[in-house]
């Protein structure tokens, strides 16, 4: 589903993001990608729907090039869900309204047809009762739980998550993480930048560890958290898992 | 001091009506330009956050000859040296032909120049909202003229009302440099009191009266604007 060959960036001509990073998505897999603040985590999953453009390498999602000028890279973001690390909810409207926007002005959909499935959506991430909130009135939590019915209301054939769970209060991570349990157990295709090794241990396929730009490791989540071949992703595990 | 204080004299013809004509010459003068302010400096302010390279340049030159040439000389080269650089013909009909000359070239001396600071006021804004709301909206499939048609705007000028109530304040104060080139607004309409009745205080504490009248209305009514728009749950600070 995501293919990514020999992806580089740089910031500037000396600062180097992306380092010759490969990768694979297979239709309904879920992979999660981890590593230290500053490795580029953020910026290889920004790149998969073409927010982060990239200075060399080739990325491919459901056959399609992302990085070809004749790509019409609006109607490809339009199949990619995204959801941030700070929600990003259109602030000046409703959130049934922030559900109903993509899909009446990018897809078409009448606003009844897009109101009902806003709706779904809603009673699906467990917040029908706040439909006529507005963002600043929810919790970060419930947030985050529209944002994903936002993406999800695209119907995308891949949803991407940019550390859906750090910008949460502790007691709303779990109600964010559950909604994405269940959509990885749907069977949706899934790459998430997160540093919740429990999900990563629950729902993974795959787990990509980066650092300094590199992808370092990628191994199937039972190998990742069994035996870590680099040294650095013992390291990073053993920091991250001793507490 | 030996002075004859007639307050009078403002209630009396012509004298009254020539402080409401002035009035309606000042008002003219600061809505049009603002017409022109406020359209024109959007258009530029969303140019200068564009990812085109080339709206973002043309917008910035703008930005840099209008705001760095004081208002009265921008006034005086639209007036007296414009019209000399033109073919005869255009030339004619910009200094006679043309319906109210010194109004119209005021209007658009003052809404150029003040484009250029209300470009800045929505640039600000725009950048405000955050490149966070750009990448969501982009993320959905949006194109970048829905995405500052939908999202980036709306926010945008949201948080900017104070500042816009200033610089149409501003434009209505300037709008007296008109009678430099001869519009006869509140101003010259003042003066051409005193002129008349040699009684210049009671002339010029009119034409402040005038003023601050304006001015305090057109802020309780941005106040308004600013509560009624305001976002649920958030807290607006009320205009200037």
């Amino acid at each position: 589903m995501i293919e990514m060959n020999s992806v580089n960036k740089w910031y500037g001509k000396n600062f180097q993001v992306l380092k010759d990073c490969s990768l694979s998505v297979a239709k309904g897999e879920v992979i999660v990608v981890c590593g230290p603040s500053g490795s580029g985590k953020s910026t290889l999953i920004k790149t998969v729907n073409g927010l982060e453009p990239i200075n060399s390498g080739e990325i491919t999602v459901a056959g399609t090039s992302i990085t070809a000028k004749s790509t019409n890279l609006d109607k490809m973001r339009s199949k990619i869900g995204m959801v941030f690390q700070n929600f990003e909810l259109f602030p000046h409207m409703n959130v049934t309204e922030n559900i109903k926007l993509g899909q009446t002005k990018v897809l078409g959909r009448s606003p009844a047809e897009a109101e009902t499935k806003a709706l779904a959506l809603l009673e699906r991430v467990g917040l029908a009762e706040q439909a006529h909130k507005y963002p600043s009135q929810l919790s970060g939590g419930q947030q985050q739980r529209v944002a994903i019915a936002r993406g999800l209301a695209m119907e995308p054939m891949a949803m991407l998550f940019d550390e859906p769970t750090s910008a949460l209060d502790p007691e709303m991570i779990n109600e964010v993480l559950d909604v994405m349990v269940g959509l990885a157990k749907e069977g949706m295709t899934m790459m998430v930048v997160t540093h919740e090794m429990g999900f990563a241990r629950k729902v993974a396929d795959r787990v990509v560890f980066m650092d300094h730009g590199e992808i370092v490791e990628d191994a199937t989540s039972q190998d990742f958290f069994g035996s870590p071949r680099s040294e650095r992703a013992q390291e990073f595990l053993s920091k991250i898992l001793n507490h | 001091m030996n002075y004859n204080w007639d307050w009078g004299i403002l209630f009396r013809d012509p004298y009254l009506g020539w402080i409401i004509q002035g009035l309606g010459w000042t008002l003219a003068i600061s809505l049009l330009a603002w017409i022109i302010a406020f359209s024109l400096g959007s258009a530029l302010g969303v140019f200068r956050t564009a990812s085109s390279p080339v709206l973002r340049a043309l917008a910035t030159t703008y930005v840099e000859i209008f705001r760095n040439i004081p208002l009265l000389v921008q006034l005086f080269l639209w007036y007296f040296v414009f019209p000399e650089l033109l073919p005869d013909d255009w030339s004619r009909w910009v200094k006679r032909d043309m319906p109210f000359p010194a109004l119209t070239t005021a209007v658009v001396a003052i809404g150029l120049y003040t484009a250029s600071r209300v470009c800045e006021q929505v640039r600000s804004g725009i950048e405000a909202v955050g490149p966070g709301q750009r990448q969501a909206g982009r993320a959905i499939g949006m194109s970048e003229v829905q995405v500052y048609r939908y999202i980036l705007l709306p926010n945008a000028y949201r948080i900017i009302i104070p500042p816009l109530t200033s610089e149409f304040l501003t434009i209505f104060k300037q709008s007296s440099l008109a009678l430099t080139i001869g519009v006869v607004e509140l101003t010259a309409m003042t003066r051409q009191i005193e002129e008349y009745t040699f009684q210049g205080f009671e002339a010029f504490t009119a034409a402040t009266i005038v003023y601050s009248l304006v001015t305090f209305t057109v802020m309780a009514v941005m106040r308004q604007v600013d509560r009624r728009t305001a976002l649920p749950g958030t807290f607006s600070k009320g205009a200037a």
